[in-house]
């Protein structure tokens, strides 16, 4: 790395964008906030059930929003495509949810309500999020676990044979319906077989191993795509009334997350390219509880669930230089760092606090591990105090998890973990029918920006995946559609055939570029580049650099990439180049965005902008708004759109743990 | 630790395939199976040679996407997916076989990765409850005993690697298919499709070629999921309900 030589006087916030137009119109409708749902259900136009055969939709990504989402349209009747670049749609990364769903069920009686799962995901949200769509997610939530119960997904249940609930973080209620630690594979498998039975019925058609590499737009609407068919290599296009985008969050941009290996940004991000806005893309997401890196051949991380926290203490040795073995290490020797930070929540505080307070030990050299990127999870108190059958009774599966991965014993030795990224709230900008700005293109689930504002709560992820696919955007699109069948397009369209032509240039360009280094090796310069300048805590200064590096980074891939084989075969590397390729564009605007939110909100955390304790600071004077950026060409600065964020229930206030 | 892979390569399912040997040094005892597979994927590259193909994708054991069948078991010596196997359950110096899923209905794509879309025909046949969405009713409206409830849920938590028919000598995907019946069939919300489903799904999975059970068990054996073996005899019993009651 070069860091030091690299010039960055010229970069400053003012000069890296401009300034648009505001966003004004979102479609929510005005009034009372419980009805707005229906208000918009009943202006939306509908199809009559006899034409829907003839309009079509493409669905690209088949996770929990998209399979959701595609099995519901196929039922209702519209021809429906579906795309994913797994080998099925049963594979989709909605699958490695561990820990839960949320509803306002209130089957415990404790004081739940639509309006408290309201209020909790806007405040955890940090004001960051619109209240009309999150008060519509709160009021679906319900409908969700009805509509996974009758299709046969296996919840917990208790003797009574009624559904169990557990509580969640940062909230005081059990609303939280789960199945063991696999509740995101029981709700994807739920969706997956909804799809495989319209598939089987013939309203769905199914393309698996197939990657969107291009959207083809017809007089301003959104009317194709251009796929690749990751098996044979053919360069496809497919044409539909509309496109709706399922395919995901952005986590991979670090290189190292908890995300699966083929999460990418390539769906939305060429959306973007084509005029989709792209907002808040510095709203990431860092979990505080996972394995930590061992080594540079180190291709994914592992999250560790949030409930560890319950009973393990973190900490690590007061002195850096102190590299006995843990258990040898003596009370007085030892920094229970996040009890002595914040000693009225202790272990227990938040995500992206503890995150911080993670790296702030790690940074001033007392991180453990042969990294010295980790500290210790000691759960040595909990087996003292309980017993170890008590603890491997709570936690025995994750403890095994734990074992198969590092190998080592957790019941006899601290447990060491690290921050890692796993969601991102930002994504294509919609509006409250879930369509970006670009007619005909929708964005449901992690793809999308909508209802988690700057920091996600737990156990909302799934929610509002199967809130946008089941029940949002089979409501909404038929306003869209109503005005179809639009004419008929056909690959030999020009729009259609630049899009060809654009996706084929890509593919030749890195097959014959011939450099010296792997795709790789780029992705993962370029995720330390994330990670060091746009990850926990950001600054002026760090993202400056940031950006310079991604540029000249950028450069060298073009120049220097080195893929082999051809198009016309499975080829994992060219595959990877192509996403590689669209983080590289990602990364510069993540770094643009944090740069411009001179404040801290969320999992958003500006080094300058804090408390004198050191908690995040909000300025909703100046940013209280949904930063929403449209891409203006390859060297020219984009243009940021400010939605701005009315609360008209909920009153601002600042977050404090201590 | 420095380790000897002997690897399966074939360009496509209509080239002759063989073993190919790579020396992979340096290997850490800290790293996944598929790590390793990507160190040498890195050096083959550089070296101008092609990568081996490999499918893989959340690298926690739960999407079922990776499998290759190691030193002649799926997934290797521990009973987990590839993904979550490590090197420190070899030996220094070792030599070790890697192969693709062997079984005439997953043909090989390229290398290590075979085609197993069979399994999702087998769920169009009948892995399903038709409930149209926004038909359903209250989630308490039907109480489900928690034993049935947990029955199904272990039943449910099938990734659909395949490992259970790359091990089965005949090649049957009989553990697949009875760990879908098993999950749907035990529960309420199940019956009123419970005797087609269960005909519906045995049909295709022999139409795809899948070879018939003998109860051997070394499915059950390999299942990185640990699919209980009883499920076939569910299985068992509701086809033969579902020839009594001629429900198809």
């Amino acid at each position: 790395m070069t860091e030091d030589n690299v010039v960055v006087d010229s970069i400053d916030a003012d000069s890296v964008y401009v300034e648009g137009d505001p966003v004004m119109d979102t479609k929510a409708p005005g009034g009372p906030i419980e009805q707005r749902w229906d208000k918009r259900r009943f202006s939306a136009r509908l199809v009559n059930p006899a034409n829907r055969r003839k309009l079509s939709v493409i669905m690209i990504g088949t996770g929990l929003a998209g399979a959701s989402a595609a099995a519901t349209l196929g039922e209702a009747g519209y021809s429906v495509k579906t795309f994913c670049y797994q080998d099925t749609p049963r594979r989709a990364h909605s699958i490695a949810a561990q820990g839960g769903i949320n509803a306002a069920k209130n089957y415990r009686n404790d004081g739940d309500s639509i309006y408290r799962l309201f209020y909790d995901t806007v405040k955890g949200g940090d004001f960051r999020a619109r209240e009309s769509n999150v008060y519509r997610l709160a009021q679906i939530s319900v409908e969700i676990i009805d509509q996974c119960v009758a299709q046969g997904v296996p919840f917990a249940r208790e003797y009574g044979g009624l559904l169990d609930n557990r509580s969640f973080g940062g909230v005081q209620v059990s609303r939280t319906f789960y199945a063991r630690g696999q509740t995101g594979q029981q709700l994807l498998i739920g969706a997956y077989q909804a799809l495989e039975r319209q598939i089987a019925a013939k309203t769905v058609e199914m393309h698996t191993r197939h990657e969107m590499l291009e959207l083809i737009l017809v007089d301003g609407r959104a009317r194709g795509v251009v796929v690749r068919d990751m098996v044979t290599g053919e360069i496809e296009t497919h044409f539909a009334d509309a496109v709706v985008l399922a395919s995901g969050g952005y986590s991979n941009v670090f290189f190292l997350s908890t995300n699966a290996m083929g999460c990418n940004v390539t769906a939305t991000w060429r959306a973007h390219r084509k005029g989709a806005y792209f907002a808040n893309p510095c709203f990431t997401q860092i979990h505080p509880t996972c394995i930590p890196v061992t080594g540079d051949y180190q291709s994914k991380l592992t999250l560790m669930s949030e409930s560890l926290r319950n009973d393990g203490r973190m900490w690590v040795p007061k002195r850096g230089e102190d590299k006995r073995d843990p258990r040898d290490i003596p009370e007085e020797d030892r920094d229970y760092f996040l009890e002595r930070m914040y000693p009225s929540f202790g272990n227990l505080v938040p995500r992206d606090i503890a995150s911080r307070a993670v790296k702030k030990v790690c940074d001033e050299g007392r991180g453990v591990g042969p990294s010295g990127l980790g500290v210790y999870l000691d759960f040595a108190d909990a087996i003292k105090r309980l017993g170890k059958r008590a603890v491997e009774a709570k936690y025995g599966n994750l403890f095994d998890m734990y074992a198969q991965i590092t190998g080592e014993n957790p019941y006899e030795t601290p447990m060491r973990i690290y921050p890692a990224v796993h969601y991102t709230m930002g994504g294509a900008w919609v509006d409250y029918d879930l369509e970006s700005n670009i007619p005909g293109l929708y964005v449901t689930g992690e793809a999308n920006f909508s209802d988690h504002g700057a920091n996600r709560l737990g156990a909302s992820a799934l929610m509002q995946g199967l809130a946008d696919g089941y029940f949002i955007l089979p409501n909404t699109i038929n306003d869209y559609l109503a005005d179809g069948p639009f004419d008929k397009v056909d690959a030999s369209h020009p729009a259609a055939v630049e899009a060809v032509e654009a996706v084929k240039s890509r593919i030749d360009k890195f097959l014959t570029t011939n450099g010296t280094r792997t795709v790789d090796s780029f992705h993962k310069e370029l995720g330390h580049i994330m990670w060091e300048y746009c990850g926990m805590e950001r600054s002026e200064e760090g993202l400056r650099k940031a950006i310079s590096l991604i540029r000249d980074l950028k450069r060298a891939f073009w120049a220097d990439v080195k893929v082999l084989g051809t198009n016309e075969e499975l080829n994992q590397a060219l595959e990877r180049a192509g996403r590689v390729a669209d983080f590289f564009e990602l990364g510069e605007l993540m770094c643009i965005d944090a740069l411009h939110r001179r404040e801290s909100c969320g999992g958003h955390f500006r080094a300058e902008s804090q408390t004198p304790d050191g908690e995040a600071l909000r300025n909703d004077d100046e940013f209280a708004y949904v930063a929403a950026w449209e891409f203006a060409g390859d060297n020219a600065k984009p243009i940021l759109h400010k939605e701005p964020l009315v609360y008209e229930y909920i009153e601002l206030k600042q977050r404090s743990y201590k | 630790m420095n380790i000897t892979l002997r690897v399966w390569r074939q360009p496509n399912a209509e080239t002759e395939g063989r073993m190919v040997t790579y020396g992979v040094e340096n290997v850490s005892e800290h790293m996944s199976f598929l790590e390793m597979l990507d160190v040498l994927n890195e050096r083959l590259t550089l070296e101008g040679d092609d990568p081996i193909a490999f499918d893989h994708d959340c690298r926690e054991g739960i999407c079922g996407q990776c499998g290759v069948v190691i030193d002649g078991q799926p997934h290797g010596p521990l009973q987990t997916t590839t993904c979550q196997l490590h090197m420190r359950s070899f030996a220094d110096g070792a030599v070790i076989d890697v192969e693709p899923w062997r079984a005439e209905p997953f043909p090989v794509i390229k290398d290590l990765v075979v085609d197993r879309g069979a399994f999702d025909r087998i769920i169009q046949a009948g892995g399903y409850i038709s409930v149209p969405t926004g038909s359903a009713p209250d989630a308490h409206a039907t109480p489900v005993p928690k034993t049935d409830a947990d029955m199904a849920f272990d039943a449910a938590t099938c990734i659909a690697c395949g490992a259970c028919v790359a091990a089965c000598p005949n090649g049957s995907a009989m553990l697949f298919t009875a760990a879908k019946v098993t999950h749907l069939n035990l529960l309420p919300q199940g019956q009123p499709e419970r005797y087609s489903r269960v005909a519906g799904m045995v049909a295709q999975h022999d139409e795809e070629g899948f070879g018939g059970c003998t109860n051997i068990g070394e499915c059950t054996a390999v299942c990185p999921k640990g699919i209980p073996f009883e499920t076939i005899s569910f299985l068992n019993r509701d086809l033969l309900g579902s020839l009594i009651k001629g429900n198809r």
